[in-house]
């Protein structure tokens, strides 16, 4: 049934640093190659080496330029800002569903399409505003991120290695996998301290996904090295033995 | 939103034949001496012929059309489950009354009354389909369902108009013909005007979070080529066409078919006149639904910083 279940302690999700994440892919990749050959694959590409390649991926990492108006360039902050499914509490992704292929676990409120259920319809990804479900058109169903349940659950698998592709790939550690549900895990605790947020928060799908926000960066403007200003340097409050020099060079 | 053609057809095609099937019970229920027996059976076989159609097409859009089926057990939760199951039920009654009508006998007002019912639920639940998304503001707004309803009531009528002139030469339709297209154009201007007018409560900077920094712009975007979503949900349409194609829309759609009508009603009844008036409206509706799609937006494109709000 996709009404939704009713909300489940246990939420498991993705929480993200947007301060660390250096753009570099490797989540998109190993995600892309996890998945493609993982329970919930493959991942098929479309004309992967003609002219116009198109294939299904869970992550897409998007980069951004930020900066006030008005402001100096140089103070624009670059953000790399992957972006997956956000496992949302209540999502219409799930409830606009006419098979029941797309529903929420009770258990841990991960969000999954039964690919043997799906008609390929494609309400749910009309219904998601975070753009997390792409369509396969050569599975002829809809696809999405399973936040890797076929590891996180994996007994097979060393403890430590039970965690999403794109979380162990990361080069930076900026993504961190648990229970936001649990006020006391690493992830929940994170999300305090750093003031972790939700994503376009209006739609009311309330995700259980984070994001942490970049840490204020240094200002340029003020900055200790006056770049602009070398020709009118002033030496006043420099040391004697600059005065002199400055004295000596002036004549 | 990208406009497909198989959509395009079935909210358009299925919603002239349950709006002919509304219409046709409608009439039977409240005054049933208005049609002949030759012209409510036409009108029946022709509303189900056109639903049937519409449906069809709507398989056409499906990835794995084979499992259709299974879009039915969804009937508590989902909007296209709804549709389905309601769309389904019309035809148990509208069977019933082909019968009873071609028998000429029966209790033909209650079955009548059914299937005037659940027609227009089933237009009910199609306009659902899009109310029900978030994301589309411009399909998820109060606009949407009196806007299919009459214009499926529009086409019904011109429809209904061409049968009743070739079968009992009457043109009380052509009277319904005037007001459902009047109707019509007054909802759709009011939901053009709604969709030109709303501000949209999402932007780049809400969606990221990132606002507190400043304005939102794309550095380097996730991917080079297309993908789902900017094929999907990135459609756009120059404006300026935009406004040519929904006065061309609006003539079609509402306009030409008013106008037959008035002159037949002036001047002599002609099947001609209601013929042009059946193509006209259908045709307008395709331009209407195309427009519908094309100028959706959808919030998720805001993370590729296409529009400033949504």
């Amino acid at each position: 049934m996709t009404m939704l279940p009713p909300p489940s302690p246990k939420k498991l999700g993705l929480v993200i640093d947007l301060d660390i994440c250096v753009g570099c892919h490797a989540c998109a990749v190993a995600c892309k190659e996890w998945n493609d050959g993982g329970q919930f694959g493959p991942l098929p590409d479309e004309h992967a080496y003609g002219k116009q390649p198109l294939g299904v991926w869970f992550n897409r990492v998007h980069s951004y330029e930020v900066a006030k108006e008005g402001e100096r360039a140089s103070n624009a902050m670059t953000i790399h800002f992957p972006r997956s499914c956000l496992h949302c509490e209540t999502p219409d992704c799930v409830t606009v569903c006419p098979t029941g292929a797309s529903y929420k676990r009770a258990d841990d409120g991960i969000v999954l399409v039964d690919e043997n259920k799906c008609i390929g319809c494609q309400l749910c990804a009309w219904a998601c505003a975070y753009g997390a479900r792409e369509f396969s058109e050569e599975r002829g169903v809809m696809q999405k991120c399973t936040l890797c349940v076929d590891r996180i659950y994996n007994e097979t698998f060393e403890e430590y290695d039970r965690q999403p592709a794109c979380v162990m790939a990361c080069p930076t550690r900026a993504r961190h996998f648990g229970d936001l549900g649990d006020a006391n895990s690493g992830v929940s605790k994170l999300v305090a301290e750093r003031g972790g947020y939700d994503l376009m928060p209006e739609t009311g799908y309330k995700p259980v996904n984070k994001y942490l926000p970049p840490r204020p960066r240094k200002d340029a403007s003020v900055s200790t090295v006056a770049i602009e200003s070398e020709t009118a340097v002033d030496f006043s409050t420099a040391s004697p033995a600059l005065r002199w020099i400055d004295k000596l060079l002036s004549r | 939103m990208r406009p497909t053609f198989s959509i395009i057809f079935f909210t358009v095609v299925s919603g002239c034949g349950f709006g002919l099937l509304f219409l046709a019970g409608a009439i039977l229920c409240v005054a049933p001496s208005v049609l002949s027996r030759h012209a409510t059976l036409a009108a029946l076989a022709l509303g189900v012929g056109f639903a049937a159609a519409g449906l069809s097409s709507s398989l056409l859009h499906l990835g794995q059309p084979q499992r259709a089926w299974r879009a039915l057990s969804q009937w508590r939760s989902s909007w296209l489950s709804h549709e389905g199951v309601a769309s389904l039920a019309t035809f148990v009654p509208v069977a019933i009354l082909f019968v009873v009508v071609w028998n000429g006998s029966g209790a033909f007002r209650v079955v009548a009354a059914f299937v005037a019912v659940l027609s227009a639920i089933t237009v009910v639940c199609t306009s659902g389909i899009y109310t029900s998304l978030k994301p589309i503001r411009a399909w998820s707004n109060a606009w949407v369902l009196p806007a299919y309803l009459s214009l499926a009531g529009a086409s019904a009528a011109c429809w209904l108009w061409l049968l009743t002139t070739a079968f009992d030469r009457t043109s009380f339709a052509a009277w319904l013909v005037v007001a459902l297209c009047a109707l019509g154009a007054i909802v759709k201007v009011g939901y053009w005007r709604f969709v030109d007018s709303y501000v949209g409560e999402s932007t780049p900077e809400s969606a990221t979070g990132l606002g507190r920094f400043g304005t939102v712009r794309t550095f380097e975007a996730p991917h080079t080529e297309e993908n789902y979503l900017t094929r999907e949900m990135g459609f756009v349409l120059a404006r300026k066409h935009a406004a040519k194609l929904r006065a061309i829309a609006f003539a079609l759609f509402a306009v030409l078919p008013a106008a037959c009508a008035i002159l037949s009603l002036l001047f002599d009844t002609s099947i001609a006149f209601a013929a042009l008036a059946s193509i006209s409206v259908m045709s307008g509706l395709f331009v209407e639904r195309w427009l519908f799609f094309a100028q959706a937006r959808h919030k998720v494109m805001l993370f590729y910083t296409r529009y400033d709000r949504a």
